[in-house]
């Protein structure tokens, strides 16, 4: 009989992991720590629930009948999304080359990979906030902290594209004799241009969600109309306003998926 | 055969005129909004000189204004950030299972998770907070349930993305034994998707750091309320240091999440 149970001390696979364990009841603590020191309570909550059916019973019919300031919020957030987005983009197609570091000294490449952190730390709000103080209140203030978020996101993520070329085919331009412009043009731009359209449809996507968000402190856009219905409790309005941005970035998305077939 | 004579080309003719459609449009676009948008030029020329003036108002950065209150307050934004991304998890991963292709096979309940997943993403994190602000009043509650809607998108699709990923080899060993429903997902799922699940939930944790900073301009707790009360106020130096703190965490934030990363994969 031996040779059927063979192996009476054998592992159990699925044995208690103590680390995980502690991990989970680590958690536990801090959400019931993180409820007290907040001040959460079932009954603010309760009471909420209360306000929510409120709210959501005054939100229902939508109400469109404020067309023509809908239509321009919206048309002002569209020339933002892309403004910001083709400025954005251009600027980092050279800071993206300046900070690769295998194109680059490292003199170049430092200073301006700090630079393209600095954009990517501040919220885009804050950004607008203080934009808006410099330049005053309205459109401009939204189009330059677009420009700035998209320079953040898109030279970091190009830079990081250029340093995964293969160097084969800049050696083999180089070796016709090529100047800088054509190594740059003809071996490192064919390597990363169809995920450099990548990342740009993406930010053109967000810049879209963000050009109707910077509004609200007074950057221009759909954004500012949102908060002014918001503090006039126009909750029908404020639906109508929300419906147009779902569909707008529905339509954005859509858009993108197309030009990314285009040049896949 | 004329081999010798055929002209190469990287793209076909098709590929060709696609592609400088999507140019022409561009241009197009840029040029009609650049003669509609309404920029007064004077502001921009007066940007420099308006810079310069806010960075001096700023400049001897008010650090005794860090114990009274913005302390306290950047500790509320780091637990409405950590609270909220709990919270979402209790909503985005049913919504995950409900849309992996391999867990769930109904087209109904793909539709209804993706439903929810896109306008959760759609709706900005501040628009959020101006809705839960309006339900349950001004302060820390709505911040959290800001973060937490707004993160269950972004959580759900990629945690779905990762089910989907999942080698089903183990999967098929575990229904072979009779293993109920519960214990598949537990021992054939889970450790699959452990490593992916615990990135996805710090990328987002450190996205919501940064976000939650915002929220108390619309009113929603945090840092932000301080940010604007002294913005209101004109007391530059003040904002200053809440915009150095804002910084200070932003940055601790990624470098913890970045160790925890090295350490987990």
């Amino acid at each position: 009989m031996a040779g059927i149970n063979a192996s009476q001390n054998r592992e159990n696979p699925f044995k208690q992991n103590w680390f995980v364990t502690a991990i989970w009841l680590l958690v536990i603590c801090y959400v019931v720590y993180s409820f007290n020191a907040m001040g959460l309570s079932w009954e603010r909550f309760n009471d909420g629930l209360g306000h929510a059916s409120n709210l959501l019973g005054r939100m229902v019919p939508p109400n469109f009948s404020r067309w023509s300031l809908l239509m321009s919020g919206l048309i002002e957030s569209l020339e933002i999304a892309v403004i910001s987005s083709i400025c954005g983009i251009f600027i980092s197609l050279f800071l993206g080359l300046f900070a690769a570091r295998n194109m680059m000294p490292s003199w170049i490449s430092t200073p301006v990979r700090t630079l393209i952190a600095l954009c990517r730390t501040f919220h885009p709000v804050i950004i607008a906030i203080l934009f808006v103080k410099s330049v005053g209140f309205g459109a401009l203030a939204g189009i330059l902290t677009l420009v700035v978020a998209s320079v953040g996101f898109i030279a970091k993520l190009f830079a990081e594209a250029i340093e995964e070329i293969s160097l084969k085919q800049v050696e083999a331009i180089r070796a016709t004799g090529a100047g800088f412009t054509s190594i740059i043009l003809f071996s490192v731009m064919p390597q990363v241009f169809s995920r450099f359209i990548g990342f740009s449809t993406y930010q053109l996507d967000s810049n879209l969600r963000n050009s109707t968000m910077v509004g609200i402190v007074g950057a221009g856009g759909l954004g500012g109309t949102l908060f002014s219905a918001f503090q006039r409790f126009d909750y029908d309005f404020v639906a109508a306003i929300l419906i147009i941005i779902i569909a707008l970035i529905m339509f954005g998305e859509f858009l993108s998926n197309i030009v990314r077939r285009i040049f896949r | 055969m004329n081999t010798i004579d055929h002209h190469w080309q990287r793209f076909t003719l098709k590929q060709k005129l696609s592609r400088y459609a999507v140019y022409l449009v561009l241009v197009i676009a840029f040029v009609q909004s650049i003669q509609s948008v309404e920029v007064i030029p004077e502001f921009l020329l007066d940007a420099p000189e308006q810079m310069a003036d806010m960075f001096s108002r700023m400049w001897p950065i008010d650090f005794a204004y860090y114990p009274d209150t913005v302390h306290d307050a950047m500790v509320e934004t780091l637990n409405i950030a950590t609270l909220g991304t709990l919270i979402t998890l209790i909503f985005a991963i049913p919504l995950a299972l409900m849309n992996a292709s391999n867990i769930v096979n109904s087209v109904w309940c793909h539709w209804i998770s993706r439903f929810f997943l896109v306008s959760s993403r759609s709706v900005n994190s501040l628009v959020w907070a101006l809705l839960f602000v309006s339900i349950f009043g001004p302060g820390v509650i709505a911040g959290v349930l800001a973060i937490a809607f707004r993160s269950i998108g972004f959580v759900g699709k990629l945690l779905g993305e990762a089910i989907e990923e999942v080698n089903m080899g183990s999967i098929e060993a575990l229904k072979a034994t009779g293993a109920s429903w519960m214990s598949i997902l537990l021992k054939g799922y889970w450790p699959q998707v452990l490593p992916a699940f615990f990135s996805i939930v710090l990328f987002r944790w450190d996205i919501n750091v940064r976000e939650s900073a915002v929220l108390g301009l619309v009113g929603a707790g945090g840092i932000g309320v301080v940010l604007d009360d002294s913005m209101n106020l004109f007391q530059w130096d003040r904002v200053a240091m809440s915009l150095l703190a804002i910084f200070i965490i932003v940055i601790l934030a990624e470098i913890v999440v970045v160790n925890i990363r090295k350490r987990l994969i």
